[in-house]
């Protein structure tokens, strides 16, 4: 009975595929992205996420959530894993995995935390460390269907070393506004001393909360609530500030 | 505005001991065939709505454990055994989930 409920979409449920990965690219000296290539891949929302299974020759198998750092393009995806010190999963993503090396993939998931491009309103993307991913996504997703609609990121990190996709933020986009928030240290030329992101970095780099931007914030648990808060304090309404929190999952 | 203790990048090695609710559409996407974290939850504790993706997900138990963003209350649990997914949403009093026009 529940079925007819919602006609065409049962039995669509999501099962674990294999993926081939066919590139790895050194992003900085702790992250990579890999591509991944699956038959029949049914696309994604930019800002989506999949979870990846590794399974050990014991049989003991361990999963974990990454987002997806490709624009949808009908032929499989990009993932730029971190690797976390003493993680189960991401130094063997990040140091081992080769292409032609095989992954299990459960995905594309999550539609909450998603930039669509029907939305017109300005947006507000503020990534603290890797929670630049998704965002990166939304940024190359507007890019990839010719959005014009206005994007502003803040962008935090601790040096300039860690910076992922640096060139293709150097190069930017038209609509684009990039500004980076350095934490432990900032190159010579930064007009900003490093420091932890403060409701005046949002003042500058963001929207005015009576432009109704959407604000998608992701990174460290601890920097989104910070951001998150700061948001509101500012004037934005909640549901316009959407987040994405990666804790310590164990890597 | 000044910052007090504004936190940073810095602070990803604190174990910060949840995620959001985003984390539960995998787990969940073997049981509905809809993303239901996108789905607004009225918790049965406190009353107050919002998606299931707002919720703060501890993962550190044998399963996952979400709760309510602002009393704290236990929503939803979920966890997975060899042949069947095991779903508690005792602490959600509704679940609406957005399918567009019927």
């Amino acid at each position: 009975m529940a079925r007819a409920a919602v006609p065409g979409r049962l039995g669509d449920r999501l099962r674990w595929r294999i993926a081939e990965v066919t590139d790895r690219r050194v992003e900085s000296a702790t992250a990579v992205t890999l591509t991944l290539d699956l038959p029949d891949w049914p696309g994604h929302l930019a800002g989506q996420h999949v979870d990846v299974r590794l399974t050990a020759e014991d049989g003991y198998s361990t999963q974990r959530s990454y987002s997806i750092a490709s624009a949808p393009n009908g032929r499989g995806l990009d993932l730029t894993v971190q690797r976390t010190p003493g993680g189960e999963v991401s130094p063997y993503l990040v140091d081992e995995l080769v292409p032609g090396d095989r992954l299990e993939l459960r995905g594309p998931v999550g539609g909450w935390f998603v930039w669509r491009q029907q939305q017109t309103e300005p947006i507000l993307l503020v990534a603290g460390g890797s929670g630049l991913v998704p965002l990166m996504c939304m940024i190359r997703a507007r890019e990839a269907v010719g959005s014009r609609v206005p994007f502003r990121l803040l962008y935090a990190v601790r040096t300039p070393s860690d910076l992922l996709y640096r060139s293709e933020l150097r190069e930017g986009a038209p609509g684009l506004d990039t500004t980076y928030l350095y934490s432990r240290e900032a190159p010579a030329d930064s007009p900003r001393p490093p420091g932890r992101i403060a409701p005046e970095d949002l003042v500058r780099g963001g929207w005015p909360p009576d432009f109704e931007p959407t604000c998608y914030v992701c990174g460290p648990t601890a920097f989104v609530e910070k951001t998150a808060a700061y948001l509101v304090l500012l004037g934005h309404a909640p549901e316009r500030v959407r987040t994405e929190r990666f804790g310590d999952s164990g890597g | 505005m000044a910052s007090v203790e504004a936190g940073g990048p810095d602070v990803d090695d604190a174990h910060d001991g949840y995620v959001d609710g985003n984390a539960l559409a995998g787990p969940l996407s073997e049981v509905f065939a809809v993303d239901v974290t996108a789905a607004t939850c009225r918790c049965a504790n406190c009353g107050c709505t919002g998606p299931l993706a707002c919720l703060h997900v501890y993962m550190h138990a044998p399963g996952l454990v979400a709760r309510c963003q602002e009393c704290g209350r236990v929503v939803l649990r979920t966890t997975r055994t060899r042949d069947s997914v095991w779903l508690d949403m005792s602490g959600a009093a509704s679940l609406a989930i957005p399918l567009g026009e019927a």
